[in-house]
């Protein structure tokens, strides 16, 4: 009964190529839209900001980075919390060096700085695959992670070795530092989640995305038909890190508001950023969303059923969460290894006969 | 209802009524798992055991109940933050967290939300100024006091004179970590000693290449800035290099039995400073008749009287002597936080009070006021014997060096307040 094609006639090549070419798809597209833009930021408190939205929809673009460049290219990457350290300490610089720059412009320029270090990393994907070429990325985590650790100037010589985001503004509302209201934190996350998901989902229907699928499927067969490996691999490293980097500097500038870099974007983070596309489905912007929810709801809804609900010890919860994410991680790569995308799409296969399936 | 019980009924579709409001309310930003677990264990131990037994003993305090509402942070700053936001609804009088990156991360939410911070000994040294960081209390002594009175002690033992010696500093390659090195650069500086500098990454289980370092230089002295499973990786490679152990020296939070127990006798003769005295007070029997045997202990009770208890349970008491004052200045049983925080800066801590208490010489004399959150920063040295597995006291407190620290702590919370747009002033 739900997402059925018939009676959706398309009359024009424009409508015939859009994103969601079936009618209830556009129509839940537009109601998600509105929920978020128009009802979330009237209702949304500290707690809700700062422990589920804002972290929600900060990891969101960087597993849509980190799917680009994964899911779409073919490309394993382990250097993601490397990638958002360049995205955070950039925006800190730009922060204090141009402080009468509008932040918006800072986050964006950080995306740009982000996506010249990640093509410079990508380089070594034209002689190395697979596990090599993680292992190469690994080496860019550790490498940025220590450079911003052991040059002063990237944390301006404070004592701590911690950058911390001073207060700025869009128009006159705080969105940095620590007076920032919670529905301005999540309004400027959620501009920008809506400005990468969209360009992320017309980048992969477009020609550059198809290529970054061929080189995937098939790296040797993609030269054959005329895909440039050198520019698809190295545009995928550019986009993705471009997202990360824009992940990064939110992360630093409107969710924490202080890091150090060790702790912060340590390979824990890559991990976790890879965790959010597998279990969300590679290869899927629904799934990158999926992925994020996932794992940013999931201890906080075990910790409140385990510590509130049941009144378990908050240690035992804690050593559970580990337990259940490893055992997911374990059931998604046995079981369904396109993630919760792929759960979804199912589930729309199936809506679409329901009641009546034959 | 509060956001928490507000999460639970969104997450879990149940409707949980709101706590009894006549209650204090202590938040416990707990560690239990991950590399951090054996130290933040018996610290939080410590705090739960000695509010508990308020409880138990006294009813409360002025007659009123503690809640303690536990969260675990994994020493992790996402989850710090998640604990600080989950917990500061429901009135939460004062924040601990035990991490100085969550430290960082709470100063300007909580000075914001009008909730003090007590992060003793740990934390921004520079919120020893008071004026300009209204909301946070580093009292008895700081990262900068601990610094000092290492180096004074090591004065001391080699007869007021330190030119020409070499300290190495093996430090925790955070801001944790990092905290002591401005006072130990000024130091080297007064005294002529020369300071080398080695980062060790966090959670700290490599250090290989440091060790190796330490024995092809031979300093004379080491000194190490470790938490967690660092302290006692630190203490095991300092035997497999043969350094000998008296002239290796760990601050306050580089010193306790989950550190040097793993290292059995090699550990023998390790130093490192303390806060607090270790011995034994009447105060920890109540703890075990009162509140272990009754079955109420946050833990086992089989680290009552550890080094971290002792430190947790002395956190405990200062937040409740905290909490007493300001009942008495206010003139009411239900305080607010910013009555806490009025009562914690006019908080008086003598030893007759500590007799009192059962805790007799636990820590230094020491008075807080509006231009000093740090109180008097003394520290003192202890040494392990692995023999009988106590911490034994060296020293008497050690006063640290005021006229080096103090345009430190000026010069650090002046450019604080330049960045942040602080005018100083008491509140």
């Amino acid at each position: 009964m739900l997402y059925r094609e018939a009676g959706d006639f398309k009359t024009t090549y424009a409508a015939d190529s859009q994103t969601f070419p079936i009618k209830f798809d556009r129509w839940r597209y537009w109601a998600v839209l509105a929920i978020a833009w128009l009802v979330i930021p009237f209702f949304i408190n500290d707690y809700w900001a700062n422990a589920i939205l804002v972290p929600f929809l900060i990891y969101a673009i960087a597993a849509i980075g980190l799917n680009i460049l994964t899911g779409y290219c073919g490309q394993v990457s382990l250097g993601t919390g490397g990638f958002m350290a360049v995205g955070a300490y950039s925006v800190y610089k730009l922060m204090t060096s141009f402080p009468d720059v509008s932040i918006l412009i800072h986050v964006v320029l950080a995306g740009f700085i982000t996506a010249a270090v990640g093509t410079a990393f990508g380089l070594p994907s034209l002689r190395i695959k697979g596990f090599y070429l993680a292992v190469a990325t690994l080496a860019a985590q550790f490498f940025l992670v220590w450079l911003f650790n052991k040059v002063p100037w990237f944390y301006n010589y404070s004592a701590s070795g911690q950058i911390s985001a001073p207060e700025r503004f869009v128009g006159s509302i705080a969105v940095t530092g620590a007076e920032t209201a919670p529905w301005a934190q999540y309004m400027i996350c959620l501009f920008f989640v809506t400005l990468c998901a969209v360009l992320a989902r017309n980048l992969t229907r477009g020609s550059l995305g198809r290529q970054w699928m061929a080189i995937r499927d098939m790296d040797i067969a993609a030269e054959i038909i005329g895909v440039d490996p050198l520019k698809a691999k190295l545009t995928a490293f550019a986009v993705s890190s471009f997202f990360i980097g824009i992940a990064g500097a939110l992360f630093f500038a409107v969710y924490l508001g202080a890091v150090e870099v060790g702790e912060a974007f340590g390979i824990q983070k890559s991990f976790l950023v890879l965790f959010m596309c597998i279990i969300g489905g590679l290869g899927s912007i629904f799934g990158s969303f999926a992925g994020a929810a996932f794992l940013v709801l999931l201890p906080v809804a075990l910790k409140v059923l385990g510590v509130d609900v049941l009144g378990w010890p908050s240690s035992t919860v804690a050593h559970l969460q580990l337990v259940a994410v490893g055992g997911l991680i374990m059931f998604f790569l046995i079981k369904e290894p396109h993630g919760l995308a792929q759960l979804w799409r199912v589930a729309k296969e199936k809506l679409r006969m329901w009641p009546f399936p034959y | 209802m509060n956001m928490k019980t507000f999460a639970t009924a969104a997450l879990a579709g149940l409707l949980a009524s709101g706590p009894a409001l006549a209650e204090l309310v202590l938040p416990d930003l707990s560690y239990r798992t991950g590399p951090y677990a054996a130290n933040g264990t018996p610290f939080s131990d410590g705090y739960q055991d000695y509010l508990n037994l308020l409880n138990a003993r006294d009813g409360g305090i002025g007659g009123e109940m503690i809640r303690i509402d536990e969260c675990e942070t994994a020493y992790n700053t996402e989850k710090g933050v998640e604990c600080y936001e989950a917990t500061k609804g429901d009135n939460s009088l004062i924040y601990q967290p035990l991490s100085t990156g969550i430290t960082y991360q709470l100063i300007p939410k909580a000075t914001a939300d009008s909730i003090p911070m007590h992060t003793m000994g740990y934390g921004r040294t520079s919120a020893a100024a008071g004026e300009t960081f209204p909301w946070v209390f580093n009292y008895p002594a700081t990262y900068w006091d601990a610094a000092s009175v290492a180096v004074n002690y090591l004065l001391s033992e080699n007869g007021d004179d330190l030119s020409g010696k070499t300290i190495a500093l093996i430090y925790h390659n955070s801001a944790y970590g990092k905290e002591p090195i401005r006072t130990l650069e000024a130091l080297s500086e007064k005294h002529g000693f020369k300071l080398t500098q080695l980062p060790v990454d966090p959670p700290g289980q490599e250090q290989k290449s440091q060790w190796l370092q330490i024995r092809r230089e031979r300093p004379d002295y080491v000194i190490m800035w470790g938490w967690g499973v660092q302290n006692q990786v630190a203490i095991q490679e300092a035997a497999n290099v043969g350094y000998p152990m008296d002239q290796f020296i760990g601050n306050w939070w580089a010193g306790a039995e989950p550190d040097v127990l793993p290292a059995g006798m090699a550990a023998d003769g390790y130093k490192s400073l303390n806060m607090n005295r270790i011995q034994d007070y009447p105060v920890l029997d109540e703890i075990r008749t009162q509140v272990i045997d009754a079955g109420n202990g946050a833990g086992d009770g089989s680290n009552v009287g550890q080094v971290l208890y002792v430190r947790g349970m002395y956190a405990a008491m200062l937040a409740a002597e905290a909490i007493a004052k300001a009942q008495e200045l206010a003139g009411t049983s239900t305080v607010t936080p910013a009555q806490v925080r009025d009562g914690m800066e006019a908080l008086e801590i003598t030893n007759a009070r500590m007799t009192e208490l059962g805790m007799e010489g636990i820590g230094p004399e020491f008075s807080v006021s509006c231009q000093n959150h740090s109180g008097s920063g003394e520290g003192l040295v202890q040494q392990w014997n692995a023999t009988d597995k106590v911490w034994v006291p060296l020293t008497d407190f050690i006063a640290p060096d005021k006229d080096v620290i103090d345009p430190l702590i000026a010069e650090d919370a002046a450019a604080y307040a330049a960045e942040n747009g602080i005018t100083p002033g008491c509140l």
